[in-house]
């Protein structure tokens, strides 16, 4: 294994990680709900009464928050090596699998993990492999 | 203030992903390229954001409302099944394809790039999906 040192932002993403956790932490002990994006966002195509309007909140924050970020740093550069037809297949195995295995990044890694959920493990465990899995069989054994 | 403050968890979830790192696919697929020049970050950042949660949710599982009046929703399913376990798997699978999770892809919908929208269009099909046929088979059960 070799590590890519030039790339290592350990502080920034030690932060960044600690604030996504501070999200966590305030919809958990403010609103009493999961911060799992996964689930917020697909609970609005299944909508009920009274259960709209914080998602769309929730995630109108998500989306403006690079707009202010901006305002005030510079954005990180960002690369998106994927074809329009990777991005679509990504696309549909992230939302069916989010939503068949309950959860994402966000509601089984930072939360289901953060309250030592062994659903949540088992999930963040089988999406780590398959993600590991993945990239290994699209950069080292395909191409 | 419920949804005031669904906003403002959003916004920080924002800014938490944009310093983290996680906004950048090319970043996230350094660190699932364990056999390659690998780039640990995220790592610092599922630690990071664990680190924080977990101290909210040992303080959140002790009460039964939040602070905003709500009740506290802690999910209580704790079966470990075949869903959770291929959901996850598909999961995974789509992140190392394009290295975007759900949270990065909608955060960066409105930052002029093309891409986290065609990935989100697909997302939001396969969480569509994954919602008919859940219907259906609720509807055929019923039966």
């Amino acid at each position: 294994m070799t590590i890519d040192w030039a790339n290592f932002t350990p502080w920034a993403s030690l932060a960044g990680g600690m604030l996504i956790g501070l999200a966590a932490a305030m919809f958990i002990l403010l609103n009493g709900r999961i911060a799992g994006i996964s689930g917020i966002v697909g609970g609005l195509l299944r909508p009920a009464k009274g259960d709209v309007l914080w998602r769309v909140a929730f995630i109108a924050g998500l989306v403006l928050a690079p707009l202010l970020y901006q305002s005030a740093f510079t954005l990180p550069a960002v690369e998106v090596d994927a074809s329009v037809a990777v991005l679509i297949a990504a696309g549909l195995l992230v939302g069916v699998g989010t939503r068949y295995g309950s959860g994402c990044t966000s509601g089984h890694g930072v939360c289901g993990l953060g309250r030592r959920s062994p659903r949540s493990l088992v999930a963040t465990l089988a999406f780590m492999a398959s993600g590991f899995l993945t990239v290994f069989i699209v950069r080292h054994l395909i191409s | 203030m419920n949804i005031l403050s669904a906003f403002v968890v959003g916004l920080v979830f924002g800014f938490g992903l944009i310093l983290s790192g996680m906004t950048d696919p090319s970043k996230v697929l350094g660190f699932l390229d364990i056999a390659g020049v690998w780039d640990p970050s995220l790592g610092l950042v599922m630690g990071g954001a664990i680190l924080v949660s977990s101290v909210a949710f040992f303080f959140a599982s002790k009460r039964t409302r939040a602070v905003l009046g709500e009740e506290m929703r802690i999910p209580t399913a704790t079966q470990i099944d075949r869903r959770l376990v291929l959901g996850g798997l598909a999961f995974g699978a789509g992140w190392g394809l394009a290295g975007y999770c759900p949270g990065p892809a909608v955060a960066s919908l409105f930052t002029g790039m093309v891409e986290p929208v065609i990935f989100v269009s697909a997302m939001l099909a396969g969480m569509g999906i994954y919602e008919l046929h859940s219907r259906m088979t609720a509807g055929s059960a019923r039966q």
